[in-house]
């Protein structure tokens, strides 16, 4: 297989996918749910610069990944004002002890 | 080769981000895979982005988390993840294989020219419901940032009232 640029890049854009959603999958902590999102959206973002460099419209790839970065900025800052008021509320930044239908 | 080493090192950081102890170090690396990321973005042709995203996910999101850990304390809880983590890994590896083996086809060998003028027309002129858009998360960010600011106090008005 020849490397290419673009051919690294999607390399790089699943890889991130892959570290986001196994962040996902194995974490328990509030703010590191945050950071395994903020992993997966950079994924994204440079999917899209990549698409749009690839069909030639750069520009169109650029507007979306800044709607996509005001948008994950706007997601972090309020899952990080939420996790920091459930550690008021319940005490802890576990996960599974926000459940309560188990007991 | 340039692009080899920046991917390398965005992937590393952002596995360090996910496996480190701490919330503050993971923080940190965090910000290192931002700054990886805006580095990737200008070479592929787009430096505003890039600069906003330095600016943005290396500056302003880092600060932020460093915020919320002070307050809410770096707290570690390593036992016991939702799931065992091979078979996390496993899941993870099996999806990306096969989106990788469905992407590589549709690729060119290389990267066409880019223009790299015209992003504000594009923006403003084609795009200006993003704009409005932006404009509405920013003002939902600012209420979020007053949710994080708010200190719980549930009692104070019955206090002030007796």
């Amino acid at each position: 297989m020849n490397l290419s640029v673009p051919v690294i890049i999607i390399f790089a854009v699943f890889g991130l996918l892959g570290v986001g959603f196994y962040g996902l999958l194995i974490t328990r902590n509030l703010i590191k749910v945050v950071v395994a999102l903020q992993i997966l959206v950079k994924g994204a973002m440079i999917a899209l610069i990549l698409a749009g460099r690839m069909v030639g419209q750069i520009n169109l790839g650029q507007s979306l990944a800044l709607t996509v970065i005001v948008a994950d900025t706007i997601v972090a800052v309020v899952a990080l004002a939420l996790a920091v008021q459930i550690r008021r509320t319940v005490g802890t930044l576990d996960v599974r002890s926000l459940t309560n239908l188990r007991r | 080769m340039l692009y080899i080493v920046l991917v390398a090192g965005l992937l590393v950081c952002a596995y360090m981000a996910i496996r480190t102890g701490r919330l503050l170090s993971s923080a940190l690396w965090l910000a290192g895979a931002s700054a990886l990321t805006s580095i990737i973005m200008y070479l592929l042709g787009a430096p505003e982005v890039g600069v906003i995203e330095l600016s943005v996910g290396a500056g302003l999101v880092t600060i932020l988390f460093v915020f919320a850990i002070n307050i809410a304390g770096d707290e570690a809880i390593e036992v016991k993840a939702l799931m065992p983590w091979p078979l996390a890994l496993v899941l993870v590896v099996v999806a990306a294989v096969m989106l990788i083996f469905m992407a590589l086809p549709g690729l060119g060998a290389n990267l066409p020219q880019a223009q790299l003028t015209g992003f504000v027309r594009t923006f403003w002129e084609d795009r200006g419901l993003d704009a409005l858009l932006q404009i509405v998360l920013i003002f939902a960010g600012t209420l979020g940032m007053l949710g994080l600011l708010a200190e719980a106090r549930p009692d104070s008005h019955s206090k002030e009232n007796s």
